[in-house]
């Protein structure tokens, strides 16, 4: 148990591991993406009020979920960094802040193109989008912020703060629409009871999902090996690596 | 655990359950403003502004929406089954706009209570079906919703 705990904190074991997983983990995701658009794009029926417009849901949904979900990866990250000195965590919140950023990014453009023909306008401040707003400028708060810092290590910390304290706009993004009168919907997907979305359009959707916390994965192991080796570029492993042509 | 890192675990929750707490009560002072529309139950009661831009959102009731017939001017109610709000709009509607739908206006409440709005969005429901499922609930005698008529 505890020797799995100090390999990880080992960088060439963590770029041999991570390049392991993805020589397997980057076909499956691409397979899914693959798979899930051409399902939910083509071969599922358009809504019965919405038309084919609906079928950005695909996109925005898996975009938005992952979103969330990787802004808790990244504030974890940082508090194991914060109270164990732990490096490999401090590559994995900064690998994590510029991916969060974009998938805020994807959820707030598909939003946008989605609300013009369904709600008649592009933008409104609701408390749904303005709570998802403020993540995007979390998310470019900590990538900002570390690159404020000559300093590294105080980089880290400061950043790791920052995450911790954006942690509570997480919740009120998810309850938002519950908690306030707001034009975007509640959530058609429920884990209790019935989800307001018909089978037929549920599947490809959480098979989207899962494809893109798949990607999410990847780009969050491809971005830490790039880090680590720019952190460890003087080190002996990485000039054997180097020698190597690079397979490592 | 070593105490030193004991120590920090203990003052990571404590800035995350400080921040929360910090956060939630400006949240929750502010849940009036964090409202996008006034329900009209709200305007019926007299707590929506008179005279100031507003937005009040709920269903466009069934038969109440009049077109004019040489303009764009329309006329409708918007209801959240306690009370209902007349609203007088002219320009181009959403597609989804319809009865028995949801919808969201601004504009200024005039003396008589009516609506003047200057923007009328339609807002979705959490429901999505295909056209022959929706269909089938229709013929069985039940709506959308999966609520008996």
């Amino acid at each position: 148990m505890w020797s799995f705990f100090h390999k990880l904190g080992s960088p060439p074991w963590l770029y041999g591991i991570s390049g392991s997983i993805l020589r397997w983990l980057l076909p499956l995701t691409l397979l899914a993406l693959v798979t899930g658009l051409v399902w939910g794009l083509l071969f599922t029926a358009p809504d019965f009020r919405q038309g084919n417009s609906y079928r950005i849901i695909y996109i925005h949904v898996p975009a938005a979920v992952v979103a969330l979900a990787g802004y808790y990866v990244m504030a974890i990250a940082g508090a194991i960094n914060l109270i164990w000195k732990m490096k490999m965590a401090d590559v994995a919140m900064k690998a994590a802040a510029p991916i969060g950023a974009a998938l805020t990014f994807i959820a707030l453009l598909t939003g946008a193109i989605w609300g013009k023909p369904t709600w008649g306008t592009w933008w409104v401040w609701d408390a749904r989008i303005t709570s998802m707003l403020i993540l995007l400028f979390l998310y470019l708060g900590v990538v900002a912020l570390y690159e404020a810092y000559d300093n590294k290590e105080a980089a880290g910390k400061a950043c790791a703060v920052l995450s911790l304290v954006g942690t509570v706009n997480i919740p009120i993004i998810y309850k938002s629409v519950d908690w306030w009168y707001s034009l975007h919907q509640p959530a058609s997907i429920k884990f209790t009871g019935e989800s307001s979305i018909d089978p037929s359009m549920l599947y490809p959707l959480l098979l989207m999902i899962t494809a893109f916390y798949a990607l999410f994965t990847c780009c969050l192991l491809m971005n830490m090996r790039a880090e680590l080796l720019q952190r460890e570029a003087r080190t002996n492993w990485v000039r054997k690596l180097a020698l190597a042509g690079g397979r490592g | 655990m070593h105490p030193v890192r004991k120590q920090r675990l203990i003052l990571v929750l404590f800035v995350v359950l400080f921040s929360s707490a910090a956060i939630g009560l400006v949240v929750y002072a502010l849940r009036g403003n964090i409202n996008l529309f006034f329900p009209p139950a709200e305007v019926a009661a007299g707590k929506a502004p008179v005279g100031q831009p507003i937005r009040v959102g709920g269903m466009v009731v069934d038969g109440s929406v009049q077109r004019s017939s040489d303009s764009l001017a329309v006329r409708f109610e918007i209801t959240d089954f306690e009370a209902s709000v007349p609203v007088i709009y002219e320009g181009i509607l959403p597609d989804l706009f319809d009865e028995g739908q949801g919808a969201v206006a601004s504009g200024v409440l005039d003396a008589s209570g009516v609506l003047q709005a200057t923007e009328v969005l339609a807002k979705h429901d959490e429901n999505y079906m295909p056209p022959e499922v929706a269909d089938a609930l229709e013929k069985s005698g039940y709506d959308h919703k999966g609520n008996a008529k």
